[in-house]
């Protein structure tokens, strides 16, 4: 469905995408994961031929969006990352208008609507206004209406941004949907959670680049552990216990060299990297480090992204 | 867990919608629009002539017409002088309004542009679309002056009728010249500038209320470079039933270039403002 290569976008001399390969199936939950400015959104335009490609090859659906931008776009649904509902307009009729761009008649496109309102659970909503309705209302009426044409593919960039935890529960319950109904899913996030729950796979963008590319299984085997020790210590002596620990792990004659592979001082706590958390924590305890808490966690694709693009904040 | 694997299977795209097809559902798009606030702008269509046509032509033409005004417009009434200069200068005003706000919201504020921009709508469908969008409001509200105008027995020859397309020309001559400038803009205050410092001095130093004969010497010429001035002369001799083809297809063709060259324009600065 996607076929990029060497995929480029600059704008003036800030290169926002820097030579990116993608390639998504037909079928498949896709995600762009990365922090604010890696490039996800560029790299979205892009696809949904709205951005011109300033180098590399590009493919949609089989074709060049530089040549065939209106049919290709013509079987997309986009999602943007902001909101473009027509707020004079009602809810059912913010369907219909956007139907219409479509070539459908007004009446395929409000009965397609009402249905797909329904989808949404915005049925009710109908003939209401868009203007008052909750950020998590009018992000479904967007998805609702993104699917208006019966897309190949559906383009979402950040599509629960901003929204609370049941309105974001909500959304990925209708992308689930979607995605089990065989509609290919290509989507931007920098949730870890959403890309773990929805995607099958994914890449992690940093500074316009693919930091790494997998399923999010096998991300997290890839560039993490098993296990992660939290430990905890009291308020300002977190760094001198964080390089007791360092210093305890690289002794080679101690058992914790094998147990961690990777330990890591942060300001509030001190982690350790391991494919056996309990075993580590029995070991430090043995070693005398005794911490004011300490959680053994399961890694998750959040370290993995850490790990990939780095703890400092990117602004 | 199951991954799956790209296929190379693209679907089969349906072909391409043509140019007129795309236009027609951007106007279609604005129609919509239009109906849910249609009902307010209906006073001021109507009201507009009326309190114009009686104010100026009535009222302020008892004094001309009663002084030496008589001569100085070839023995015609000031209200039938003025009133076909009135439909095209209140048209222009009408198109500057419609080519303003609602071009730099549908860029900026309510984003509609973006939305069909994701379509298979492209930059010159949208604001073909729009421009054209604009053109059905001003023929309506023109019509509606035009038979104001009747109501007031200011039609002079059947050549009147033709009022209709030549003061919606007069006003499209400004549209796409307008979209051009607002998609330039970040916040709409560059929207007082051109009303005060373009449209205003046209509306009122352009023909309308006065031949431009009664101008200084110096600031003569520059009338006939403002579009303004072919809508009123191109309107005035069809109501007044003075045409004559030289001027009046002179005037047609400097108005239709002011639209060419404005539409070249305007898909500049929306190409730049909107596809990046």
């Amino acid at each position: 469905m996607i076929v990029a290569r060497g995929l480029v976008k600059r704008f003036g001399d800030f290169t926002a995408v820097d030579g990116i390969d993608v390639e998504v199936g037909r079928g498949e939950a896709f995600g762009f994961l990365g922090p604010n400015g890696a490039g996800k959104s560029s790299t979205m335009r892009m696809i949904g031929c709205v951005s011109p490609v300033t180098d590399g090859t590009l493919r949609v659906l089989g074709h060049d969006p530089a040549v065939d931008g209106p049919r290709i776009r013509s079987r997309l649904g986009v999602v943007p990352q902001e909101d473009t509902l027509d707020f004079e307009l009602s809810v059912l009729e913010n369907l219909i208008v956007y139907g219409r761009y479509f070539g459908m008649s007004r009446r395929d496109a409000a009965e397609r609507g009402r249905q797909l309102l329904e989808f949404v659970q915005l049925e009710e909503r109908a003939s209401s206004q868009v203007e008052p309705l909750s950020g998590g209302m009018k992000r479904r009426l967007t998805i609702a209406r993104s699917l208006i044409n019966d897309p190949d593919m559906l383009l979402l960039d950040e599509p629960t941004t901003g929204l609370d935890p049941q309105a974001r529960h909500v959304v990925w319950d209708r992308l689930f949907r979607l995605k089990q109904r065989g509609v290919t899913l290509v989507l931007t996030t920098h949730y870890m959670d959403e890309a773990e729950q929805l995607c099958d796979r994914l890449v992690v963008m940093d500074g316009g680049r693919i930091a790494a590319e997998g399923s999010p299984a096998s991300l997290i085997r890839d560039w993490s552990t098993r296990e992660v020790v939290e430990l905890r210590f009291a308020a300002d002596d977190t760094e001198e216990h964080g390089k007791k620990v360092e210093a305890l792990v690289e002794q080679a004659d101690r058992p914790l060299r094998a147990l961690v592979t990777r330990v890591e001082v942060l300001p509030d706590r001190v982690l350790l990297y391991s494919d056996d958390g309990d075993a580590t924590v029995n070991e430090l305890h043995r070693c005398g480090v005794e911490p004011q808490s300490v959680l053994v966690r399961r890694s998750s694709l959040e370290d993995v992204f850490l790990r990939l693009t780095g703890r400092s904040l990117v602004e | 867990m199951t991954t799956t694997m790209p296929t190379s299977t693209a679907p089969v795209l349906p072909p391409a919608p043509s140019s007129l097809a795309l236009v027609g559902r951007a106007v279609d798009f604005w129609r919509v629009q239009f109906r849910r606030t249609w009902r307010g702008t209906w006073a001021s269509t109507v009201l507009t002539p009326l309190g114009f046509l009686a104010a100026m032509g009535l009222g302020l033409g008892s004094i001309v017409d009663n002084g030496s005004g008589a001569s100085t417009l070839g023995g015609v009434s000031y209200l039938d002088f003025i009133a076909p200069g009135l439909l095209a200068a209140s048209v222009m005003q009408q198109a500057s309004f419609e080519s303003s706000y609602p071009v730099l919201g549908a860029i900026k504020w309510a984003r509609q542009y973006h939305a069909q921009l994701a379509t298979p709508l492209r930059v010159r469908d949208a604001l073909a679309g729009h421009v054209l969008w604009v053109g059905l409001r001003l023929s309506i509200s023109a019509a509606v002056f035009l038979v104001v105008m009747a109501l007031f027995g200011t039609l002079q020859s059947w050549w009147a009728v033709l009022c209709l397309p030549a003061a919606v020309l007069t006003g499209l001559a400004f549209v796409p010249g307008i979209f051009a400038y607002a998609a330039t803009l970040e916040t709409d205050s560059g929207f007082a500038l051109l009303f005060r410092f373009a449209i205003m001095p046209m509306f009122l130093f352009s023909g309308t209320f006065f031949p431009i004969s009664q101008l200084p010497d110096w600031l003569e010429p520059l009338a006939y470079v403002v579009p303004l001035w072919h809508g009123v002369e191109l309107c005035r001799d069809l109501a007044l039933g003075t045409v004559t083809w030289g001027a009046s297809l002179g005037h047609v063709a400097y108005l239709l270039l002011w639209v060419a060259g404005g539409f070249a324009l305007a898909l500049r600065t929306f190409t730049r403002r909107l596809v990046t």
